[in-house]
């Protein structure tokens, strides 16, 4: 039997492998995306992103087993960074999801960022498609831990959670423009710590601006994952938004502005391929360089020329 | 694309001393491999469950309690009903020379005890893994 069919059947090793497949984008992967893509666009996506350290993971794992309580099946993405010097990676996000083993319909993917930007991994996307055609009911999209300007999730899910502790206190201030704004739910984890409903006040004072112009309510929860509490009303408030997403007709307008996205990323990629094949490793830097450095040429000009000849 | 090996790094039964496992990981991920780390107290169901979903090029168990002759053969015996087997399971610990030998002809890979380099595992999962995957037919 094929990889395919075995997938088609549920098979959770013929998925892992489709996932490596499209992960590392081995040969011929785009084919394979290409005959899955009628059977996904059913799976709602949920991001989960905030700064290091803030219990992402453990809310995830908390949250995952709510979602799967009536017979849902849920997948997750976690991503943790590829070090930029040696390639390599440390996903520990496993840790925190040990109430997650052995769960039925539910499949954690670690994957290093390998370059991605904004957040997520580079085949984030890609991989997110495959857990939808397995039919995987959510999944659940956790960011590396993030700073201000990591918003690459907010292409990518549906619902946006924005985690953050009672720590985050004055930081929240900072947090005003970028990663505040696409959060769709706002979440205060470690809510057992001192300063919870400080930090709550203060994000819904920030919020008050928005409610008051947008129909989404964004709404602010206390949380603590390794007491168990607050779950429940995350999950609420999740299936709550994608309520107000369906009923607004935001779902399908969201996704296409994420499909538009995406489409531009394959053909950047695309024409980033072409690039480096044209230039090739024949490509003359040596004089290149040499005529910019000593200005017998200049950056713009040269790059131009290289465009023009490209386009032929 | 190049293809990152990738290894799952546990400390299955109970023991709480994961220090040395911690500083091979850390290694790994200096030497370009891709660590999935599991953490404390697994059993060899999910350490196989995680190790198919995260579809790894190896297994590290890291063992120091003395379970070592119940732990590995039952991690060898469940990645075989997996269909798994073509995964690495190596280890390390405080493990005797005779049971060494007997696990390594389970089939059991290569394990390593007190004073060993961490260079010497890394060359060890690079020279173990390559080749070992076999192109299934997707279509």
């Amino acid at each position: 039997m094929t990889v395919l069919e075995q997938f088609w059947k549920g098979d959770q090793k013929a998925l892992a492998t489709l996932i490596s497949h499209v992960e590392n984008q081995a040969e011929d992967y785009q084919k394979v995306l290409s005959s899955i893509y009628s059977k996904t666009g059913r799976a709602y996506k949920i991001g989960i992103t905030g700064p290091p350290g803030v219990g992402k993971s453990s809310l995830v794992d908390k949250l995952t087993l709510k979602l799967c309580q009536n017979g849902s099946k849920v997948g997750i993405i976690a991503v943790d960074p590829t070090s930029p010097f040696s390639g390599g990676a440390f996903l520990g996000d496993r840790i925190r999801m040990q109430s997650l083993a052995g769960k039925k319909g539910v499949f954690i993917r670690s994957m290093a960022s390998r370059g991605g930007e904004g957040g997520l991994a580079k085949s984030t996307y890609e991989v997110a498609l495959v857990l939808d055609a397995f039919g995987q009911d959510f999944i659940i999209l956790e960011t590396v831990g993030v700073g201000q300007i990591e918003i690459e999730v907010s292409h990518q899910a549906d619902t946006k959670v924005l985690v953050l502790t009672p720590e985050s206190g004055d930081s929240i201030q900072a947090l005003k423009a970028g990663l505040i704004e696409i959060g769709d739910i706002f979440v205060i984890n470690k809510s057992d710590r001192e300063g919870a409903p400080k930090a709550v006040a203060h994000l819904n004072m920030i919020l008050d601006i928005k409610r008051h112009t947008e129909k989404w309510n964004y709404p602010v929860i206390s949380t603590s994952a390794i007491y168990e509490k607050g779950i429940s009303e995350l999950q609420e408030a999740i299936l709550k938004h994608q309520k107000f997403l369906t009923s607004h007709l935001l779902l399908e307008k969201n996704r296409k502005e994420q499909l538009k996205n995406e489409l531009k990323n394959i053909l950047e990629r695309k024409l980033k391929q072409l690039l480096e094949e044209k230039m090739g490793d024949s490509f003359n830097w040596e004089e290149t360089l040499a005529k910019i450095y000593s200005r017998k040429d200049d950056p713009y000009s040269w790059s131009e020329k290289i465009f023009e000849a490209l386009k032929k | 694309m190049e293809r990152k090996i990738r290894v799952l790094l546990a400390k299955p039964g109970l023991d709480g001393h994961d220090r040395g496992v911690k500083v091979i990981a850390a290694a790994m991920r200096d030497a370009g491999l891709e660590v999935i780390y599991l953490g404390l107290r697994q059993t060899p169901e999910m350490v196989v469950e995680a190790a198919v979903q995260e579809d790894v090029d190896a297994i590290g168990l890291s063992i120091l309690s003395g379970a070592h002759m119940t732990l590995f053969p039952q991690t060898v015996e469940l990645l075989k009903q997996k269909g798994a087997g073509r995964i690495i399971l190596f280890g390390g610990g405080i493990i005797p020379q005779e049971d060494m030998d007997k696990l390594e002809k389970m089939g059991v890979g290569k394990l390593f005890g007190p004073g060993t380099t961490t260079g010497e595992i890394i060359e060890y999962i690079k020279s173990a893994t390559r080749g070992r995957r076999k192109e299934e037919a997707i279509f």
